[in-house]
């Protein structure tokens, strides 16, 4: 018997394979010619080429961020590739049977449908692989309720007024340094269309992977609900085991017109790096909602798991009165992970309400903090915020730290901010194993009544998957 | 059904227990007791396998088994139950969903059915009359927000549904008021079988008028001083502790 915390390998990444594809992709480095480069693949229109060239050149005035709670070595920027894709005939595969087998085996293995008929019922997916959309399943179905899903190039084609009114809005291209790049460099990600007074018939997905060991993902999300339309969006990702660093730096932009609602659930598992830290994907993602309408609702859902370090802060914008902002936020980090993530509120209009649900568990050697701003507006008279934020320790040699930014302008507001921080200790896992449970299921069953309030805001298909992907992360933890 | 011989155990490298005997037949009721800090909690930690505490030397059967080659989870399993005096509380986890995960475990290993949400349910309606509580604990977070007499009855429920060989109490009585008393220590008289036995450690006598003991044990600095029957709670409760201590001591260290 001894008092000490063993930390040992976690389960194997059993996503860490390497798909043996060709791939077209633009030589290493980052000009105005790459630029030009992947606007030209892509057959742009010269807005767009316009649009990524200014955020570009103020790209190049901007300093990567550094107040975040993470250290790493930065990125070579002229070392990524900023464009790969499978080697294909046509510029979009028009049915399943010209994917390359190679590619359908990689997403039969990760457990992706898609294949329409093989797919799980009620989810149509968008498939990203590196840079490109491979396919979108439920398509056409969607189409005749007069919704649009398909991949970001499809709809820079097909939807054009779209994008050019919706592109940038809520995260403008000089937003951040990320964000900026991103805008710059972007080559593929999916669009939603909901239109005025239609709720979505099924869960729409996206899954990216990225498979290039030297390229980075810049992908785009944009989702727009009109008038009273309401969604549900799921995302997952994953990456092969490198001993190098990809970079991830994906925008999300999501706007709700009037009583509109939109769901955005994210399951995070890129490649985390090994248990001495080499490897791992850069995760710096900047994800924003408008709340535009009034009585508009917007809700972001994430289990972070994955990645060596995380720079993630989903946030709403609540401009219309009456409308609601939530976030609800597993980020859960072993041996060498860094995650600094957590959200923004922002309280514009009148009687905006936000909610605020953090859970950090931290196991190894990692360090995992939530940082999030509260801010209320001089004119969001009865703005209410609630925000919770719970750190778990396992061992102890992590860290959990918790940063939060209040600033109020208006005198009715209500704002609330309540904090723990517990540690699952020997007294704890005794106990169980006590009562004859072994030490792996009294940890999950720990950590999974510790993020119930988070789980129970996923669709049941993700819950189940995020509860097993925990215990999954943490086996071997604690000894 | 336990047998622990020249017992010695230590935290952090410190001795706490200097060598203890003792022999429990099943259907037999023990207890220990002793001042604060006289090793009484120890002894049952250890027993447990709780992994702050190293064992030094001697060696203790469980059924004739090497209790120290079993992990605690596997000692629990095997019929070891431990009472504690101050059970955690877990958050998020409901106390019906940790009973019935203990319940399955130890079924599991006995090769018994497992029982669904629903079969426990009804199972473990029957176990709360035992205990006389309330239904809503059930649901509640497992010995979140309870009282220390609540945490207390829970844990005899515990002992109910796993229904131990060996249960060892760690001051069943502490932070219980006289009627809580009486009614887990029915309930515990209740759970007695001739085929199970029972190790009480507590440091006021009050509880020995209840569920009432075969042999006392005086424990002090890691050692026994001093057994005898039930009539020497009755005396420790006129005379303390202080004169056990200096006969030993007069004695002289065994």
């Amino acid at each position: 018997m001894s008092s000490n915390f063993n930390v040992v390998t976690s389960q194997d990444y059993k996503y860490g394979f390497v798909t043996e594809i060709e791939a077209d992709s633009a030589p290493p480095g980052l000009s105005e010619d790459t630029i030009r480069f992947i606007s030209a693949k892509k057959g742009e229109p010269d807005w767009l080429l316009e649009f990524r060239l200014k955020a570009y050149r103020h790209w190049q005035t901007m300093a990567e961020p550094d107040w975040a709670k993470v250290s790493y070595s930065r990125p070579d920027f002229q070392s990524i590739v900023y464009y790969s894709a499978p080697k294909q005939k046509t510029p979009k595969y028009a049915s399943m049977d010209e994917v390359d087998p190679e590619l359908k085996r990689t997403f039969e293995k990760l457990g992706v449908p898609i294949n329409e008929q093989a797919a799980l019922a009620g989810v149509a997916v968008d498939v990203v692989f590196d840079s490109v959309s491979v396919t979108t399943t439920y398509k056409e179905k969607l189409a005749t309720v007069g919704i649009i899903f398909c991949s970001f190039s499809e709809a820079v084609r097909e939807h054009p007024d779209l994008i050019q009114r919706y592109l940038g809005s809520v995260v403008p291209a000089s937003d951040n340094f990320y964000a900026a790049l991103n805008s710059a460099v972007f080559t593929d990600g999916s669009f939603v269309f909901i239109p005025k007074g239609v709720a979505c018939p099924m869960d729409l997905s996206t899954y990216f992977r990225i498979n290039n060991k030297d390229s980075g993902q810049f992908e785009r999300t944009l989702i727009v609900a009109e008038e009273g339309a309401s969604v549900s969006y799921l995302e997952g990702c994953t990456a092969p085991q490198f001993d190098t660093n990809q970079l991830h730096a994906a925008v999300v932009e999501l706007v709700a017109l009037d009583r509109a609602s939109i769901k955005y659930s994210t399951v995070q598992n890129w490649y985390a790096g090994d248990k001495n830290g080499l490897g791992g994907i850069y995760n710096f993602v900047t994800k924003r909602g408008l709340c535009k309408g009034v009585a508009s609702h917007i809700s972001w859902t994430q289990v972070e798991t994955g990645s060596a370090i995380t720079w993630k802060y989903p946030s709403c914008i609540l401009l219309g009165d009456d409308s609601i902002g939530e976030f609800y936020s597993v980020a859960l980090t072993n041996h060498k992970q860094q995650a600094d993530t957590g959200t923004k509120m922002v309280h514009i209009g009148r009687n905006t309400k936000s909610t605020i649900i953090s859970k950090g568990i931290s196991a190894g050697d990692s360090s995992n903090s939530y940082r999030g701003l509260v801010k209320v507006q001089p004119r969001a008279e009865g703005a209410r915020n609630f925000s919770q934020c719970d750190s778990m320790l396992i061992g102890s040699t992590c860290s959990a730290s918790t940063f939060p930014y209040i600033e109020v302008q208006n005198r009715s507001a209500r704002v609330e901010h309540e904090a723990t921080t517990s540690k699952i200790g020997e007294e704890q896992l005794f106990y169980f194993q006590q009562r004859g449970i072994p030490t792996e299921e009294a940890i999950s069953m720990i950590i999974n009544g510790f993020c119930k309030d988070v789980f129970r805001e996923l669709p049941m298909e993700f819950a189940v998957e995020a509860t097993k992907l925990l215990s999954l992360k943490l086996e071997g933890s604690v000894g | 059904m336990l047998s622990i011989k020249n017992l010695t155990a230590s935290i952090n490298g410190t001795p706490v227990l200097k060598g203890i005997d003792l022999e429990i037949k099943a259907g037999e009721i023990h207890a220990i007791m002793g001042p604060n800090g006289s090793g009484k909690s120890t002894l049952g930690k250890v027993l447990a396998g709780h992994p702050a505490y190293e064992v030094t030397g001697g060696e203790v059967l469980f059924e004739g088994r090497d209790l120290f080659s079993l992990a605690a989870d596997e000692r629990a399993r095997a019929g070891l139950f431990m009472g504690f005096q101050h059970p955690i509380e877990v958050p998020g986890v409901s106390n019906a969903s940790f009973l019935r995960l203990a319940y399955n475990k130890k079924a599991e290993a006995e090769g018994r059915d497992e029982l669904d949400p629903l079969e426990f349910d009804d199972f473990i309606h029957e176990k709360i009359k035992l205990v006389a509580m309330r239904e809503e604990f059930l649901d509640r977070s497992l010995n979140e927000g309870f009282s220390g007499g609540e945490k207390k009855r829970n844990e005899i429920l515990q002992m109910a549904v796993l229904e131990p060989k060996l249960a060892i109490l760690d001051e069943l009585d502490s932070g219980l008021d006289i009627d809580a008393l009486r009614v887990l220590g029915d309930a515990v008289n209740r759970l007695q079988r001739p085929d199970r036995a029972l190790l009480i450690i507590t440091h006021f006598p009050r509880i020995l008028e209840t569920i009432q003991p075969h042999y006392v044990h005086v424990l002090s600095g890691g050692r026994i001083l001093k057994s005898s029957g039930k009539e020497l709670a009755l005396e420790l409760e006129e005379r303390g502790y202080d004169w056990v201590l200096e006969a030993s001591a007069a004695g002289g260290a065994r």
